[in-house]
């Protein structure tokens, strides 16, 4: 019987991603497109962090209702990420203050950084993707 | 860490919000419709020149020339070319191109 190929072990490769999401869901396919992604990157076992910046703090929002404007609401799958290993949700303190929201408007729990910590969360990661 | 930025300064707040977020050390480079940031003169150059003092801030040329933009830039911009984008992306671990 001949011997087997098996192939060389080797560990996976596991890098930073981050997501940054700075566009209001419903208006533009940004959100959306982003969400998916994220979902992909998932299962590819990848050190997943999503932060919300600008208009983007306004896809977390609480109790959206999408039935009149015919647009599937996609806001649900945000809790279904820790379903994903994905727990690292970061929000921008100075976003939410401008649009007069605060953490208890939003649907999922999450990280508020200041403007040093996000500036310094982003140069951690070895890729980012806007959107 | 890289920063780049393609909007203008006047149609959309991703210069606000990376500058925001910018911190020492990390570099800034301009490019399409971004360079009209590094204009002189304009309602936003006091934000970019501040800029300058805490990080190396860059413009790509040729898009700068097909604006006609070039003989504006400020001081503390450094203009780059095709070459020079490639190396600052090189150099820097992190790079973010803001949308």
């Amino acid at each position: 019987m001949s011997e087997q190929q098996v192939p060389a072990p080797s560990g996976p490769t596991v890098k930073k991603f981050m997501f940054v999401n700075r566009k209001a869901p419903y208006g533009t396919i940004y959100a959306l497109e982003s969400l998916e992604v994220v979902l992909i990157t998932a299962t590819f076992d990848q050190d997943v962090s999503l932060v919300f910046i600008d208009d983007g703090v306004y896809e977390l929002v609480k109790g959206q209702q999408t039935k009149g404007i015919g647009i599937k609401n996609f806001s649900p799958s945000y809790r279904a990420l820790e379903g994903y290993d994905i727990e690292k949700l970061y929000v921008d303190q100075a976003s939410l203050d401008q649009r007069g929201l605060t953490e208890a408007d939003l649907l999922v729990p999450v990280e508020v950084l200041d403007d040093r910590q996000m500036g310094e969360l982003m140069a951690q990661q070895d890729v980012i993707l806007s959107f | 860490m890289l920063h780049i930025i393609n909007k203008s300064p006047f149609d959309a707040n991703s210069l606000d919000s990376c500058l925001r977020m910018a911190q020492p050390g990390h570099a800034l480079l301009l490019i399409e419709d971004g360079i009209y940031a590094a204009a002189k003169g304009s309602a936003v150059e006091r934000h970019v020149a501040e800029a300058c003092t805490k990080f190396s801030v860059f413009a790509l040329q040729p898009d700068m020339d097909a604006r006609g933009m070039t003989s504006k830039l400020m001081d503390g911009v450094t203009l780059t070319d095709y070459a020079g984008f490639v190396d600052l992306v090189e150099k820097h671990n992190t790079s973010h191109s803001w949308l």
